[in-house]
Order: structure tokens, then C-alpha cells, then sequence
């Protein structure tokens, strides 16, 4: 039986997340990639704003707190300034969805040479459960009191479905932690699209479908069941593009 | 010569800025202080284009020349926009290809240079403003053709070494007018 | 000493930074420092640096951010409606403690404003410019060989005092040629064991951040940066004196207003006005013990500037209204004339005003 470790590239400071979060199992499926490839010593992670700003606390490399939206311009130079350097943002949706949506399409379409894990709950969970960019139709939230009418704010981003379209993108997966198997895929995804980096394939981006049971209003539990639901139906999974694989195009 | 305050200006296309530095590199090997300061914007773009160059013997202060000595006009709105701003006792020349009226000022001393035509004539059409040059340095004491050479050598890329001989020639025409 | 070629201050400031050891720049064009971006989209190239048009000047100041925090010398430049869209990039290099050079070559505003040269960022450049309580050093050239002698110094000032440095320059600046030889570059190298170059796993993380949610740690971080500002202002300063030593009247003056303005001093001088000009070339760290000192000397200030009166209130606040300080001052775009600042030194001392 394998044993059980906290992997290298995770320091010791406790997660601040809430009970039932998924953002502690993507902290892990990046740390676990980076263990794997040996590249701890050489990674730099760039924070961006909402709840994973302090990704810098957890992260057991060199790390760049970016401001609201622009983790992607600072991963750029950052990656630019030490092309050896494993470089990646780990963004919340409204971060890379809404006010970061200039760079995070310009960066794919430069291909920048950085992995970007893009974490959609469809929620603004720091500041306390308003609409994100990706909130669903129809879904309450604080300032969405009766739910995300598209008739005045207008349709979700489905960022992987529209990065598709921009040339310089290399790979776009969305995946789901809501249960073992979707983990493991995403765990496969993840280490992908760093994969892609050290062998310099240029611009990775993979979006995980996570849950916020204390934004949606849900326990944990019934929060994972609303990400099969409801999430996945809207955000269907899968591979988006990889210009490498057999088959891929551009 | 303590310090000359030029001004010329023209159509955008008509090597207005160029024949500013051209002087303005002519005054830098003969050892002066110079400076050359370029209208810019919108009027770059087809529309009027002037710049201001001052030679002098002393440290330039403003290099923005309001009241020029010397006043290089290449179109009718830039003699109506500028022959009034020449200081007493100073110089305006004209291409008279391209301007009908005569300077009504009688303050001043003008040249009027037939500068476009000549220009085409001579097959160099895009050069009146070196023909304006040369008649500039003619007219002007203190400035000789001595440097010429040198200073085509400076502003003229090696690429384009077919157009030193063309620009000297214009010089020299306008020199001799 | 090489031998001097004609330049406009924008390539002056180019050429400057790349001889400073600057091998990234980041920029968007806007008139008039497009000549800035066109110099190092030529250059960067041939000499293995980084050149790159962002997709908007936010972009440009985080693309700075992010080579900054891996230690290595960077830039960015723009004019007035630009930087106000780097400044809270601006804010966050401060906030990181991170070096940087920022030009801003100015242009009329407020909004879109005018392209014509201005002064009117000065509040802008020295009182910080973005939120939170910070400074920029702030470097305002008056010749093209200052935009250059400048940029290089701006360098090495952000990497001793991890700050970001921003030359002040208007569209005049920017675009005027005059002869530079851009030589005697003195890169002062400072160590940054701050900086990200991943840990190699033998040393323990670096991170750079401007986030504290616990008060008293923000509240320590400011006193510290604030102690070293005190530094700053107590070792940086420089300003120019020009006929200061028999004047009645002193002028503060800055950038091409200052070079109008001697004109005018030469003129007033001409005319039995004994005129002298203090101009800061530091604009923050601000002149303020010459001020003072020349309050007990003079009988007036005038301040010339090309806004609606920006400075003058760092020269009321320098000289502790010892003396009455006047303004002569253009706006928009335009540029006052030596004989309408001969007319203000004329007013003032014949006591009107």
C-alpha cells in the first residue's frame, strides 16, 4: 500500500480555505506535478487576488503576489526575464474570467511558455459570494439576489471554449475535483500542462471545476454533487485544444 | 553670428524636418550648439509640418524659436501662419513655385526661390527643400558650404548613398541661385 | 568621450537604459514617447534583450513587475493618459519594494487631453500617483543629454533604494534633438537577495508581495519604507542654480520651462533685474533647503510651470511663506514664452502681481 505524504513543493502552513473547499486538492495536484517533474528549485508562482492570494504561503518555491486580473503580465515577465524558470499563475474566475481577461487571452495568444491553472467555482469567494464571470444563469449570489438574469448581465465566460479560438494557445483542458476519478484526470491534466513548459510547448491552461460550499450556500457533500449537476453540464469537460496531440490542430 | 533661430516649414512630404536637421547637424560638426525641435501629431500625417532649429554660439535656452531670424516657407498657410512672427531685420525665403503672394512685410529681407520647380526640372522633384537650404546657407553669414559633405555623410544612411549626390547637387543649385 | 551625435530625447533615453544594462522594456505606443518603443523594438533584439508591445499599458507595468521581481534591470514608458493606467502598477512596485524606471513624457490632459507638451502630471509623479502612501523618486530632465545622463541614474537609484524612479518629461523633451554622447555609463550594481531566480531548493523562498492583512505589519512596512525615503531626501537631491548669487527674484522652474525661462532671466538681466532660477532636477526628493535658503535672500518666487499651478505648492511648503511665491503658467499644451516669463519677472518686480 502507498504511503501517504504531503509532497514536497506544499509547505507546512495550514490552509486558510473553508471546510469542503477544493481549493486544498488543486494546491496538492500542483505541488504533486512539480515534485514529479524535479522542478521545485526552478519554479516561480505567481499569486493572483481572490481566495488563493495567499497561494504564496502554501507554494514551497520563489513566488510573485500579482495584482487583481494581471498574474498573466507578470508570469510574462517573469518567464521572460529566465525562459529556464518554470513560471505559472494560479487564478481564481473572476481573477482570469472578468477583470483579467485582456491578459489572460493576450498571453495565449503570445503562447507564452507558462502553465496557468485556472480555478472555477463560479463564485467570488473572498469577498463573500458575489457574481462571478462564470456564475451560472439563474444562480443566486450577493449580487445576483434573484439569480444571474442574461437579460441585463449577460452570459457566463467559458474561457476554455474561446482560448480555443486564439492561435497561440498550446493546451486547454477543463477537469472537475467533485470525485476520485475527475481528480485523477485532473491530476493527469495538471501535470500536462507543465510537462508542456519544461519541454517549452508554450502556452497551458487548464481549468478545474471546483466547489465553494460556503458561497453556495451548500454543505460539502451536496456542493460536489452541484458541480455534476449543474457545472459540468454548462462547462462540459475534456480537452479543448492540444496543438501536439495526435490529431491536434494549429 | 551669436545665435540664428530658424524656422521651417511646409507640407508634411517636403522634407521640411529633414532640411531642419541637416542644418541643425551642419551647425553641430562646425562646433556650435544646436538643437531641433519638431512639430508633431496629427499634422505629421499629410497636413503642415514645421520644425525649429537654433544655431548658436552660447548654451541654448528654449529651443522653441517664436521669433525667427530665418523663416523657410514651402507652402502659401505657412508664410500666412509665420511671416509675421520674423523678427525686424530678418530673413524669409519663399518657394515661389508654391507661393503666389508676394511678403508684405517691409521689415524683412526675402528671397523668393523657385525651389519646386527647379527641383523638377533637374529630376531631383522631391529635393526643393535642399534647393531652400542651399540658398539658406548663401544668404545667411556665417553658414558656407565648407561642411556640406560631411553632413550628408552624417544624415543620409549608407543605404541610401544614390541620394548623397542628389542632396549635394541640390545644395549646390541653391547655393548658386 | 565619443563623439556627439544629434538625438531626439527619446532615443536619448533608449540608448541611455540599454548602456544602463536595461535588457527589458515593455511599452504601448502613445504620442509623444513612441520613439521610446521604436528604439528598443530595434535595438532589444540585436543585443539578446527583450522587447514586447504589451496589449495595454496595465499589461506593460505587471510585464515589468514580473521581470523586476527576478532581479534584473526593466522599463517601461508612456505618456500622461498611459501612466495613470500604470499607476496601479506603479503602486504595487512600491508596495513590493521593487525597482523599476517608469518615463512618463507628457502630454496636456486631464482625459485624453492634448498631445502637446505639459507639466500637469506633477502632482501625479510626486505625491505618489496610486493609492497607498508611497513615493516615486521622480527625475526631471531639461536637455536631451539629461534624458539620458538621467535614465542611466534613474537605474541605479531604483536598484539602491528598490524604488521606482520616474523621469518627468514632456512631449518637448521627447521630441527635440540635440547633440548627446551617450558615454560614461556607470552601472552600480547592488546585490538583490531578494530577488526570484527559484530556491534551487537550497534556500529557503523568496516572495515578493504587498499584501498584509494584519494592520500592524502593514503599519511596519511603512515606517520602514518611509525611513528610507527620509534617506532619499537626505542624499539625493539635485537641483541646478543659475545666477542665484546676487538675485532678488528666484524662479523654480523644471524641464523645457526652465530652459524658457533662462532666456528670460538673460533678458530681465539685460534690463538691471537681478533674476536667478532654482531648478529641481529631482523633483521628489524636492529642493527644499535651497528654497528655504534663498527665502531670506529673495523678495519673491516665482514658480513656472506648465499647468494650472503644481509645484508651486512644494515651493510655498519649501520655502514656509516666507515670501510670496507667484505663478506664471501655461496650460494645455502650451509652452509660456521667454517674454511672457519676462513679463511675470517684470510684474513681480515692479511689486505688482
Amino acid at each position: 500500500m502507498a504511503e501517504f505524504h504531503k509532497p514536497k513543493a506544499l509547505t507546512d502552513a495550514p490552509l486558510h480555505y473553508c471546510p469542503g473547499c477544493t481549493h486544498g486538492i488543486i494546491h496538492r495536484l500542483v505541488a504533486e506535478a512539480i515534485d514529479e517533474l524535479g522542478i521545485q528549485g526552478r519554479s516561480i508562482c505567481v499569486a493572483s487576488v481572490g481566495c488563493s492570494v495567499m497561494a504564496y504561503d502554501y507554494f514551497d518555491v520563489d513566488c510573485v503576489q500579482a495584482a487583481h486580473g494581471r498574474a498573466p503580465a507578470v508570469a510574462t515577465g517573469v518567464k521572460r526575464s529566465d525562459p529556464s524558470k518554470i513560471v505559472f499563475t494560479y487564478q481564481g474566475d473572476g481573477d482570469l474570467a472578468s477583470i483579467g481577461t485582456a491578459e489572460i487571452v493576450h498571453s495565449a495568444a503570445r503562447r507564452e511558455n507558462i502553465t496557468v491553472i485556472f480555478v472555477n467555482n463560479a463564485i467570488y469567494g473572498m469577498t463573500g459570494g458575489q457574481m462571478a464571470p462564470t456564475t451560472l444563469p439563474g444562480m443566486v449570489t450577493q449580487t445576483s439576489p434573484y439569480g444571474r438574469d442574461v437579460n441585463t448581465v449577460g452570459y457566463p465566460m467559458k474561457m476554455c471554449e474561446m482560448l480555443s479560438k486564439v492561435d497561440g494557445a498550446a493546451y486547454l483542458e477543463r477537469v472537475a475535483v467533485n470525485n476520485v476519478a475527475n481528480v485523477r484526470k485532473a491530476k493527469k491534466a495538471i501535470l500536462h500542462a507543465f510537462t508542456n513548459q519544461v519541454e517549452g510547448k508554450g502556452f497551458s491552461l487548464v481549468e478545474v471545476i471546483s466547489s465553494c460550499p460556503t458561497n453556495w450556500g451548500k454543505s460539502p457533500e451536496k456542493a460536489l454533487e452541484f458541480i455534476q449537476t449543474d457545472m459540468i453540464p454548462y462547462y462540459p469537460l475534456g480537452v479543448y485544444k492540444d496543438i501536439y496531440a495526435e490529431g491536434g490542430k494549429n | 553670428m551669436a545665435t540664428t533661430r530658424m524656422l521651417f516649414a511646409g507640407f508634411g512630404g517636403q522634407g521640411i524636418l529633414f532640411a531642419g536637421k541637416f542644418m541643425a547637424y551642419k551647425g553641430l560638426i562646425e562646433e556650435k550648439q544646436v538643437s531641433w525641435l519638431p512639430s508633431y501629431g496629427p499634422e505629421m500625417r499629410g497636413g503642415t509640418a514645421n520644425c525649429n532649429v537654433i544655431i548658436s554660439d552660447d548654451p541654448i535656452g528654449s529651443p522653441i524659436v517664436n521669433k525667427p531670424d530665418v523663416l523657410v516657407a514651402m507652402n502659401l498657410p505657412s508664410l500666412e501662419k509665420f511671416e509675421d512672427s520674423v523678427v525686424p531685420g530678418g530673413k524669409i525665403f519663399v518657394d515661389s513655385t508654391l507661393i503666389d503672394k508676394k511678403v508684405e512685410r517691409t521689415d524683412v529681407e526675402v528671397f523668393y526661390v523657385p525651389a519646386t520647380k527647379t527641383a523638377n526640372d533637374m529630376n531631383i522633384g522631391t529635393l526643393a527643400n535642399m534647393i531652400m537650404t542651399g540658398k539658406l546657407i548663401k544668404e545667411i553669414p556665417g553658414f558656407e558650404m565648407d561642411s556640406v559633405d560631411k553632413v550628408l555623410g552624417k544624415i543620409i544612411s549608407a543605404r541610401h548613398q544614390d541620394m548623397f549626390e542628389a542632396n549635394k547637387k541640390a545644395l549646390e543649385t541653391g547655393y548658386s541661385m | 568621450m565619443s563623439e556627439k551625435v544629434l538625438m531626439k530625447g527619446n532615443e536619448a533615453i533608449a540608448e541611455a537604459a540599454i548602456k544602463a544594462g536595461c535588457r527589458f522594456y515593455f511599452g504601448y505606443p502613445i504620442t509623444p514617447q513612441t520613439e521610446v518603443a521604436a528604439y528598443m523594438s530595434k535595438r532589444m533584439p540585436k543585443i539578446g534583450g527583450t522587447f514586447l508591445q504589451a496589449e495595454s499599458e496595465i499589461a506593460a507595468i505587471n510585464m515589468v513587475i514580473g521581470v523586476s521581481s527576478t532581479g534584473k534591470r526593466v522599463m517601461t514608458s508612456s505618456s500622461s493618459p498611459g501612466v495613470s493606467l500604470k499607476s496601479e502598477g506603479i503602486s504595487y512596485l512600491a508596495g513590493c519594494d521593487l525597482p523599476a524606471l517608469v518615463v512618463n513624457v507628457q502630454r496636456g490632459g486631464p482625459g485624453l487631453g492634448g498631445i502637446q507638451p505639459s507639466q500637469s502630471d506633477y502632482f501625479q509623479a510626486t505625491k505618489g500617483g496610486s493609492h497607498g502612501d508611497y513615493h516615486n523618486i521622480v527625475l526631471a530632465p531639461s536637455s536631451v543629454s539629461e534624458m539620458a545622463l538621467l535614465t542611466a541614474k534613474g537605474f541605479n537609484l531604483a536598484d539602491k533604494y528598490r524604488m521606482v524612479c520616474m523621469i518627468l518629461a514632456d512631449g518637448t523633451m521627447g521630441q527635440m534633438m540635440e547633440p548627446v554622447a551617450i558615454d560614461d555609463i556607470v552601472i552600480e550594481e547592488v546585490e538583490k537577495p531578494w530577488a526570484l531566480t527559484g530556491t534551487d531548493c537550497k534556500r529557503p523562498r523568496n516572495i515578493v508581495n504587498s499584501l498584509y492583512l494584519k494592520p500592524e505589519e502593514l503599519e511596519r512596512k511603512n515606517f520602514e519604507r518611509f525611513a528610507k525615503y527620509k534617506t532619499v531626501e537626505e542624499n539625493e537631491v539635485l537641483y541646478e542654480s543659475y545666477m542665484m548669487e546676487d538675485a532678488d527674484i528666484c524662479i523654480v522652474s523644471f524641464g523645457i520651462t526652465a530652459r524658457v525661462s533662462k532666456n528670460a532671466i538673460v533678458a530681465a538681466r539685460a534690463k538691471g533685474i537681478k533674476v536667478g532660477m532654482i531648478r529641481p532636477i529631482t523633483l521628489w526628493p524636492f529642493p527644499k533647503k535651497p528654497i528655504l535658503e534663498a527665502a531670506d535672500k529673495v523678495k519673491a518666487f516665482i514658480s513656472v510651470e506648465m499647468n494650472m499651478g503644481q509645484m508651486i505648492q512644494d515651493v510655498e511648503l519649501a520655502e514656509r511663506c516666507k515670501k510670496p511665491v507667484y505663478l506664471c503658467n501655461r496650460t494645455g499644451g502650451m509652452i509660456p514664452s521667454p517674454e511672457e516669463v519676462l513679463a511675470s519677472i517684470e510684474k513681480v518686480n515692479g511689486g505688482e502681481q
